[in-house]
């Protein structure tokens, strides 16, 4: 008669082995290396570093294996073993002038020093499913393509001289007096990993909520300010996808030291102009760097950075995109997707009471009517 | 702390001490202004955010290797989420465990209050979702913080005012505000209101965790905590016609039970640890009621 179920542990482990029944596959397969999901699903390992907020590809592609290619839960378990890791030093702020750059596009000038870098990329691809990679398993490229090609190759105007510097597109519109300048106050940003949100929030804690947000919230949002809700007109400025140096100088050091390098994806958005305090009128601009290759979510984080920028500009929080406390507390997938699935749980003590309230209101209802 | 039996490569109750530190530095400041929400660095746990993050936390930043620590959910120690975080502790701390409310140094609920009155030794540790009572009536978090700093709490006598305009009775079943040493308005968490005035003068100590809201707060021993109401409309706990059909208790939170495809019904106490030790105590005494 007594239905709770006893035995919930068994149940519990079980239901875990037929995860792991699942997540394997036929076994007549060949077990997918955690090397090969590194390798081969790069942009995949990009998004749960990102997101999961941990720069190493290895265990990101761990994540993603042990996480059946769910990448939400790939970046809960990335997340999960973040808070457990010491914190030794916080780098120096990265030089991405400076980064060994991959891509670097610019949609607001035809050429710039440096030129347009293609680097990889699915933008001009047609989509077109490419039955050869089923047959085969194999691209039509051969190996000996795949190994002599080089992001130089794929400058759009090949440069006769020497190379030239990659110079920024918006410092040199800041030199000009065109675009609101990117100062550093010399501020410690705040650390959303120690600090409890609190609003409103410094662009520092916006950016880093921004950087480990959501990509399809943050696609959706940014998305909405380019379909009128929080409109701020941008352009493309500047995308580099490349390798940044980290920098460390420990106290007891006293000079800095090169520990490795982050493959980082940056936008710099210029945005529609405004008339300043100082009664000039500039270009502003929006920003976005996320670890790893990943435009999409680059390009969104630079939209919400400007959307959430209306108290530097004298603008009103019309619109989701620009309400900052919507924007951030909602950003997070770990946050929100723990919280849905949440509903999972047994809610049987709460709806009992809920169920007990609405029978009686029901019953008096019923009395009221025949008396 | 020594870390005998404990899954190796992780710190005792998984968190660092340093992280430890800081939410014990939160509950201090808790316990100093009961019924106010402390905003603390939550951390990130190997378990989903809204399934007891906040809690377990709070767990982990008391428990030492002396405690004996129970864990229900639903009033109940064999719900699935009440095994998986029992068996979290069990792996990370070594500690004692154990169903028996009695038996208890610390106990972490969702849900519920046990039915056996806490004593002055024993934790509660509730998990929170939603710390913040107003936020159903106002979404801002910046607009809620003024409002418990000015005491502001008209709205939510208007919202329950609203309630009796439009059902006879105030509509709460759950999670039903209270006022906590006469100065704050807090979120008991979604217990039934039944439980609520177990809350008044406790013995024990209250401790609320909110791990994805980051937010920590306190009733201390023998405070007052008064469930808002009217002087025309005072507050009164859900009652059942139905008792028990295995204890046959009619004082406690029952749960309804469908037994068959025509709808047919039982009920059964929710507190599994009450309702079993009536049952010992009855075979004891030959159907002495408790």
């Amino acid at each position: 008669m007594y239905v709770a179920v006893k035995g919930g542990e068994k149940a519990i482990n079980n239901a875990h082995k037929l995860l792991a029944e699942q997540r394997r596959g036929d076994l007549s397969l060949a077990e997918l290396s955690v090397e090969q999901i590194r390798q081969q699903l790069p942009l995949a390992v990009s998004r749960v570093m990102a997101e999961g907020s941990v720069y190493d590809p290895q265990l990101a592609a761990l994540a993603i294996k042990q996480a059946a290619g769910d990448s939400v839960e790939a970046i809960f378990l990335l997340r999960a073993y973040r808070t457990t890791l010491s914190r030794f030093y916080t780098s120096e702020p990265l030089d991405t002038t400076n980064m060994l750059v991959e891509r670097r596009v610019s949609a607001t000038f035809k050429d710039l020093p440096g030129g347009q870098v293609l680097g990889s990329t699915f933008d001009y691809t047609h989509r077109l499913l490419d039955f050869t990679l089923l047959a085969q398993g194999d691209s039509a490229t051969t190996a000996q393509e795949l190994e002599a090609i080089k992001p130089q190759d794929t400058k759009l105007v090949a440069d006769e001289d020497e190379e030239q510097a990659m110079t920024r597109v918006l410092k040199m519109l800041e030199d000009e007096g065109m675009i609101v300048p990117e100062l550093d106050t010399g501020e410690t940003p705040t650390d959303i990993t120690q600090d409890p949100e609190s609003y409103p929030s410094d662009r520092s804690a916006r950016l880093q909520s921004l950087t480990r947000g959501d990509e399809g919230f943050l696609l959706a949002l940014g998305y909405s300010t380019q379909r009128g809700y929080g409109r701020n007109h941008p352009f493309a400025g500047e995308l580099r996808i490349g390798e940044a140096d980290v920098v460390i100088c420990p106290q007891d050091l006293g000079f800095s030291v090169d520990i490795g390098s982050i493959e980082i994806t940056e936008c710099e958005m210029i945005n529609g102009f405004a008339r300043l305090s100082d009664g000039e009128i500039k270009f502003t601009r929006g920003y976005g760097l996320v670890f790893g290759r990943n435009e999409r979510k680059a390009m969104s984080v630079a939209l919400l950075d400007r959307a959430l920028q209306i108290d530097s500009y004298d603008e009103s929080a019309e619109s989701p995109a620009q309400q900052q406390e919507f924007v951030l507390s909602h950003c997070d997938n770990v946050s929100a997707s723990g919280f849905v699935s949440h509903l999972k749980l047994p809610h049987y003590v709460d709806f009992q009471a809920e169920i007990e309230l609405l029978r009686r209101l029901r019953k008096d209802k019923t009395a009221q009517e025949k008396s | 702390m020594s870390a005998n039996n404990i899954r190796q490569g992780y710190n005792f109750a998984y968190l660092d001490e340093q992280s430890k530190r800081m939410i014990r530095r939160a509950l201090l400041k808790a316990v100093a202004i009961p019924g106010f929400q402390v905003p603390f660095g939550g951390r990130e746990m190997p378990m989903p955010y809204g399934w007891g993050t906040g809690g377990m936390q709070l767990t982990a930043a008391v428990i030492g290797e002396t405690d004996t620590l129970k864990v229900i959910d639903q009033g109940a120690d064999d719900t699935t989420n009440a095994v998986s975080i029992r068996a979290f502790f069990k792996d990370l701390t070594g500690v004692k465990t154990t169903e028996r409310t009695t038996e208890a140094s610390l106990i972490q609920t969702r849900h519920r209050i046990p039915e056996f009155a806490l004593q002055e030794d024993q934790i509660l540790i509730y998990q929170v979702p939603i710390p913040e009572p107003l936020r159903f009536i106002e979404p801002s978090e910046t607009e809620t913080q003024k409002m418990h700093a000015l005491q502001d709490y008209g709205v939510m006598h208007v919202k329950l005012y609203e309630d009796i305009a439009h059902f006879g009775e105030i509509a709460t079943t759950y999670a039903y505000p209270v006022l906590v040493n006469d100065r704050y308005i807090m979120d008991p968490s979604p217990i039934p209101k039944f439980d609520n005035p177990k809350m008044h003068q406790m013995p024990a100590l209250q401790l609320f965790g909110a791990g994805r809201e980051k937010r920590i707060y306190a009733v201390p021993p023998y405070t007052d905590v008064k469930s808002l109401d009217f002087e025309d409309h005072p507050f009164a706990v859900q009652q059942w016609q139905e008792s028990c059909v295995i204890c046959q208790s009619d004082s406690s939170f029952l749960d309804e039970v469908v037994i068959d495809d025509k709808g047919t019904r039982s009920f059964i106490c929710s507190d599994t640890d009450f309702c079993r030790s009536r049952v010992e105590l009855q075979a004891e005494n030959s159907l002495e009621t408790l």
